[in-house]
C-alpha cells in the first residue's frame, strides 16, 4: 500500500531543520510510550512502593504478585475469580462473532458485486448510512427485539448484535475487494454452470484470503475492545473482559490496588496489542479500507 | 464495478441460451443470501430509528407507552441541567479532540515523511494506542493523572512544588483530561491515514517545487495539504464518530465526575434508558444526537462526493 518511493538521494547531512524533526518525533514517541511504561512498571511494584508516589521510577522490588492476583483472584463485587473470567467470556464472544460477521460480510459483498439483485444497492446505501447512527438510538429497541426472541442477555444474542454492528464495514470491505477482481472470472464460472453458492465457495472464498485476514484483524480487535454492547447485551454471565476490567477497577471498595489494576489493564489489552504488533501493515490496511470511502 | 463492453459481450450469449430458468434461480439465491442484510437494514436500522423517534413523542417511563405527548420530552430535555452540561461538554471536547488529533496526526505524518531513520518503529509507537480499548485508555490515564500518586507528585518531586496537575478532580478542567487520554489513543490513526495520503502524492511536485526554489514548508502548506483533502475528511469523519460515541472512556476514567462535571450525551442517554427508566426523555436525547450527526456529516459527504465526481470528470 505504501509503495517505496524512488530512492531519491538520501541526504545524511544534519541540518538544524533535521534536528527539529527528530526532536519532535522523539518527544512525541516518549509521550506515546509513557502510558505503556507506567502500566508496566506499576504492575510489577508492590503497593508499599507505589504509595511512595514515584509513578515513573523503576521497581526496586520486582514482583509478579499483582499479575497473579489480577488474573486469578481480583474481585468484581462478591466474585473473586480474577479477570480470567472476563478473558474467557471475551474469547467465547469474539470467536463466533468474528466468524459470523465475516461470513455475512463476504456473502453480502459477493452478492452486491456480482449478482446485483434489484434493490440491493439501495439496501447497501442504507446499510452504510446506518453505520453512523449513534448506538444509543438503536440500543433499547434492540434489547426489546432480542427479548421477544429470547436472545437477550445470552451468548447468541451478543453474537447477533456484533454481527449487526459489524455488517456495514464488513460488507464494504468485501464488496470493494470483489469489485476489484476481474469480472471475466465470474462470467467464466457462470458459463460453466456454477450457481450462486458454488461460485462463492469454490471460486471466491479461496481467492479472498488477504481480505479475510484484514477482516479477522479488524473484527477481533474491534469486538475485543467493545464495551457498551457487551455491557448491555451479553448478560451478567457473559460480561466481556473490558466490562469486567472496569468493574474491578471502578466499583471496588476499600484500598485501591494500583498494581493489580494496571496488571489487569495490560492483560485486557494484550490480545489486541499482540494482534497489532504481529500484523503490522495488515492492521493499517484494515484502517484504510475500513474507513468509509467516498 | 465498471462493466466493460467486453463483459457485456461475454454475458449476452449466456443469457440467451437458457434465459428464464437460470435467471430466476440465480436471483432467488442472491435474494436469500441478502436476507440478513435486509433484515438488519429494516429492523436494526430503520425500525429502531422509527421506534426511538416515536417513543420520543410519548410519556414512556419504564415501559414504552403509546400516549402521544407532543414535544414535551424535548422541552424537558432542554430544561435539564445535566443534558445541557453534557452538550456543552461534548462541544468543548469534540472541538479540542478533533483539532488536536488532526494537528498532531498531520505533524507526525509530515515529519515521518522526511525520510527519517527507524520510520517503522516510530509508526508502530504512534499507532499502538489505537489498538487499545477506550476502557483501558481511560483507566491508564486515570492512574497517570491520579492527584496523589500520579504525574502531579512527580512534578512536585523534581522541584515544581506548587505545580498543579490535578485536573481529573477539578470540575472545570476534567474535560481536558478526557481530551488528553483520547488524543493519545486516536492521533496515531490520523497519522496512519495521512501518511498513506502523503505517500500517494506524486514526486513530480517536489521536483517542480525544487526547480522553482519554493521552500519545503511552503509546498506543504499550499500544495500538499490541500491535496490531502480526501484523507483529512476521512480522518474527520472517523474522529467525529468517536466524539458522538464517547462513553467508554468517560465511564472508565471519571464516571462522569467529579459531580457531573464530565457528563456526556451518550452517557446521559444510557443512564436514562437503563438506570433511571425514563424512555421518553432518553429517546428524545438520542434523536437529538442523531440529528446532530446528520447535520454535520451530510455536508461533509456532499462535499466529498462532489470533489470525487469533479476529479473523475477531469
Amino acid at each position: 500500500m505504501t509503495a517505496p518511493r524512488h530512492p531519491v538521494k538520501r541526504r545524511s547531512r544534519f541540518t538544524p531543520g533535521r534536528l527539529g524533526v527528530y526532536a519532535f518525533l522523539l518527544t512525541s514517541a516518549l509521550f506515546f510510550l509513557l502510558p505503556l511504561y507506567v502500566m508496566l512498571v506499576t504492575s510489577v511494584k508492590p503497593m508499599t512502593e507505589i504509595r511512595l508516589g514515584n509513578i515513573l521510577s523503576l521497581p526496586m522490588h520486582f514482583t509478579l504478585d499483582a499479575w497473579r492476583v489480577a488474573w486469578q483472584s481480583a474481585c468484581t463485587g462478591l466474585d473473586c475469580k480474577g479477570i480470567q473470567v472476563g478473558f474467557w467470556n471475551s474469547v467465547r464472544i469474539v470467536i463466533p462473532s468474528t466468524v459470523l460477521s465475516i461470513l455475512v460480510g463476504a456473502v453480502n459483498g459477493y452478492a452486491l458485486s456480482f449478482w446485483k439483485p434489484r434493490g440491493a444497492s439501495t439496501l447497501f446505501a442504507i446499510l452504510l448510512m446506518g453505520a453512523f447512527i449513534p448506538v444509543q438510538v438503536m440500543v433499547y429497541p434492540l434489547v426489546r427485539v432480542l427479548a421477544t426472541v429470547h436472545l437477550f442477555s445470552s451468548l447468541p444474542g451478543i453474537v447477533v448484535i456484533h454481527t449487526i454492528f459489524g455488517m456495514p464495514v464488513m460488507t464494504l470491505l468485501f464488496r470493494n475487494y470483489y469489485a476489484a477482481l476481474p469480472h471475466e472470472l465470474f462470467q467464466a464460472a457462470r458459463v460453466d454452470g456454477g450457481g450462486f453458492w458454488r461460485i462463492f465457495l469454490q471460486l471466491m472464498v479461496p481467492m479472498s484470503t488477504p481480505i479475510i485476514v484484514v477482516a479477522i484483524i479488524m473484527q477481533v480487535t474491534g469486538i475485543w475492545n467493545d464495551f457498551v454492547l457487551g455491557l448491555v447485551f451479553a448478560g451478567t454471565k457473559n460480561l466481556p473482559m473490558t466490562v469486567q476490567l472496569n468493574n474491578i477497577i471502578n466499583t471496588t471498595t476499600g484500598e485501591r490496588l494500583y498494581n493489580v489494576n494496571m496488571a489487569a489493564t495490560i492483560l485486557t489489552s494484550m490480545v489486541p496489542l499482540a494482534i497489532y504488533f504481529v500484523s503490522g501493515r495488515w492492521f493499517v490496511r484494515g484502517i484504510a479500507s475500513g474507513a468509509v470511502k467516498g | 464495478m465498471a462493466v466493460t463492453p467486453a463483459d457485456k459481450a461475454l454475458r449476452a450469449p449466456v443469457r440467451h441460451a437458457k434465459r428464464k430458468p437460470l435467471r430466476k434461480r440465480f436471483a432467488l439465491a442472491a435474494y436469500i443470501a441478502l436476507l440478513p442484510m435486509a433484515l438488519t437494514v429494516v429492523f436494526a436500522y430503520l425500525g429502531t430509528m422509527l421506534w426511538s423517534l416515536r417513543t420520543s413523542f410519548t410519556n414512556s417511563r419504564t415501559f414504552a407507552s403509546t400516549s402521544f405527548a407532543g414535544v414535551s420530552q424535548y422541552v424537558r430535555l432542554f430544561n435539564n441541567d445535566r443534558w445541557m452540561l453534557s452538550l456543552q461538554n461534548i462541544v468543548i471536547y469534540g472541538v479540542l479532540f478533533i483539532v488536536i488529533c488532526l494537528v498532531i496526526g498531520l505533524l507526525l505524518a509530515v515529519f515521518i515523511d522526511q525520510k527519517v531513520v527507524a520510520e517503522g518503529a516510530l509508526r508502530t509507537v504512534f499507532l499502538y494506542p489505537y489498538a487499545m480499548s477506550f476502557v483501558a485508555t481511560g483507566l491508564v490515564w486515570q492512574w497517570i493523572l491520579n492527584p496523589e500518586l500520579g504525574i502531579q507528585e512527580v512534578l512536585h518531586r523534581i522541584g515544581f512544588t506548587h505545580a498543579r496537575f490535578d485536573w481529573i478532580v477539578d470540575q472545570d478542567r476534567v474535560i481536558y483530561t478526557l481530551v488528553i487520554a483520547t488524543v493519545w489513543q486516536a492521533s496515531g490513526l490520523v497519522m496512519a491515514l495521512l501518511l498513506a495520503g502523503l505517500r500517494g502524492i506524486d514526486d513530480e511536485i517536489w521536483k517542480a517545487a525544487r526547480i522553482d526554489g519554493i521552500p519545503r514548508w511552503r509546498v506543504y502548506v499550499s500544495i500538499v495539504i490541500p491535496m490531502l483533502g480526501a484523507s483529512i475528511s476521512t480522518a474527520f469523519i472517523l474522529l467525529f464518530v468517536m466524539v458522538i460515541k464517547l462513553y467508554d472512556a468517560v465511564v472508565a476514567m471519571t464516571q462522569g465526575g467529579p459531580g457531573t462535571a464530565s457528563e456526556v450525551p451518550a452517557k446521559f442517554i444510557m443512564e436514562y434508558l437503563f438506570g433511571r427508566a425514563n424512555l421518553g426523555l432518553a429517546s428524545a436525547a438520542s434523536i437529538v444526537l442523531l440529528i446532530t450527526v446528520l447535520a454535520i456529516l451530510a455536508p461533509v459527504f456532499y462535499v466529498r462526493s462532489r470533489a470525487l465526481r469533479l476529479r473523475d470528470a477531469r
